[in-house]
């Protein structure tokens, strides 16, 4: 009972804590100098459509690296407290109707996913999005056979492609551009705006975080799914 | 948006209550998620300007003057990946779940007592 008092008196407090931020919250009219500042540099230096892209991959690219090694962490701790082998496991068999239709839907979910990450610079979307969509393909496998095995080579093989590739281009502004370029896109040609093949290396940077995503994901659902 | 700003400390604090009145290990990773969402709405709403549209430039805004017509591009940028950073610690919180329950064959909090002091 006295526990109960407490945990209330706490969230009032929170509450209270909130209210003068509530009420002096002024909402502003225009962009800040910063934000205008990036979506002018998305037109005029970088060719990229989608301002969100281009914040993610080169204005906060060190902040999104330091995000996909979070992830890594995650997916490590996961494997770490899950790593029994999976006996095979004594289920009913899934039904008919979502064996077939996971078996279909498998590809187009794939290939959704890849599109959804290849034109991140062009439309809402990007690798993050793309990976979890590439995720959600295998999970309807998971859950169509959960005792289904995946081939943990490829699986591991394209998590550490992506992963080193995604630095090395990072350390190739170094190289090509100087000191104060890492992760700069404009190593590979800008291109015209708006086309498939523009904003130097930013589709290459968000397909090998989608890539990089996707595979860290499934490799939760993975664990996950056989226990 | 001061309604969805209103909305988002709701849910924080919703979820809040949840994690410290609830005894099972799964309500509280519940609650953990409802938190995680309430940061995500205000995030967003902070950076929503009315009117305006999203930061796409694609041929419906006028590129001479983009800056001017579209919301600010940073707290989505923020809230795009720690949406997907959340979905990663809640399996990482689930997977510790699993483990205690293997161990103990129980999810109410009160069997732990080993951190208690």
């Amino acid at each position: 009972m006295i526990k109960r008092i407490f945990i209330l008196l706490a969230l009032v407090g929170l509450v209270l804590m909130f209210i003068p931020f509530l009420r002096d919250f002024d909402f502003h009219k225009e962009l800040s100098k910063l934000s205008s500042q990036y979506v002018e540099g998305s037109i005029n230096d970088l060719n990229t459509q989608n301002v969100v892209t281009s914040v993610i991959v080169t204005y906060r690219g060190l902040d999104t690296l330091g995000e996909v090694t979070v992830l890594f962490l995650t997916t490590a701790g996961v494997g770490f407290l899950l790593r029994k082998k999976k006996a095979s496991l004594k289920t009913r068999r899934s039904s008919e109707l979502l064996q077939t239709a996971s078996q279909f839907l498998f590809v187009l979910i794939i290939l959704t996913g890849i599109f959804i990450f290849t034109h991140g610079h062009l439309t809402p979307g990007g690798g993050f999005q793309g990976g979890v969509l590439i995720t959600t393909a295998f999970l309807l496998l998971i859950l169509a056979d959960v005792n289904l095995k995946f081939n943990y080579s490829i699986l591991h093989f394209v998590e550490s492609f992506s992963g080193v590739f995604y630095v090395m281009i990072g350390l190739f502004g170094f190289l090509i551009l100087g000191m104060n370029s890492f992760l700069d896109p404009t190593i590979l040609p800008l291109g015209n705006y708006g086309k498939l093949l523009s904003a130097g290396a930013i589709p290459v940077i968000y397909s090998l975080i989608g890539l990089k995503v996707g595979s860290e994901l499934t490799t939760i659902i993975d664990k996950m799914g056989g226990e | 948006m001061i309604f969805s700003l209103i909305l988002g400390f709701l849910l924080l604090i919703i979820g809040l209550y949840g994690m410290l009145t609830q005894k099972n290990l799964i309500k509280i990773v519940i609650g953990f998620s409802i938190v995680d969402t309430g940061t995500h709405i205000i995030i967003v709403s902070i950076g929503y300007l009315s009117g305006k549209t999203a930061p796409i430039l694609d041929s419906t805004v006028d590129l001479a003057n983009a800056a001017k017509q579209v919301v600010d591009p940073i707290p989505s940028a923020l809230v795009l990946t720690a949406i997907v950073i959340g979905l990663a610690v809640t399996a990482l919180m689930l997977s510790f779940v699993i483990k205690l329950y293997q161990k103990n064959k129980s999810l109410s909090i009160d069997d732990y007592q080993e951190l208690k002091w």
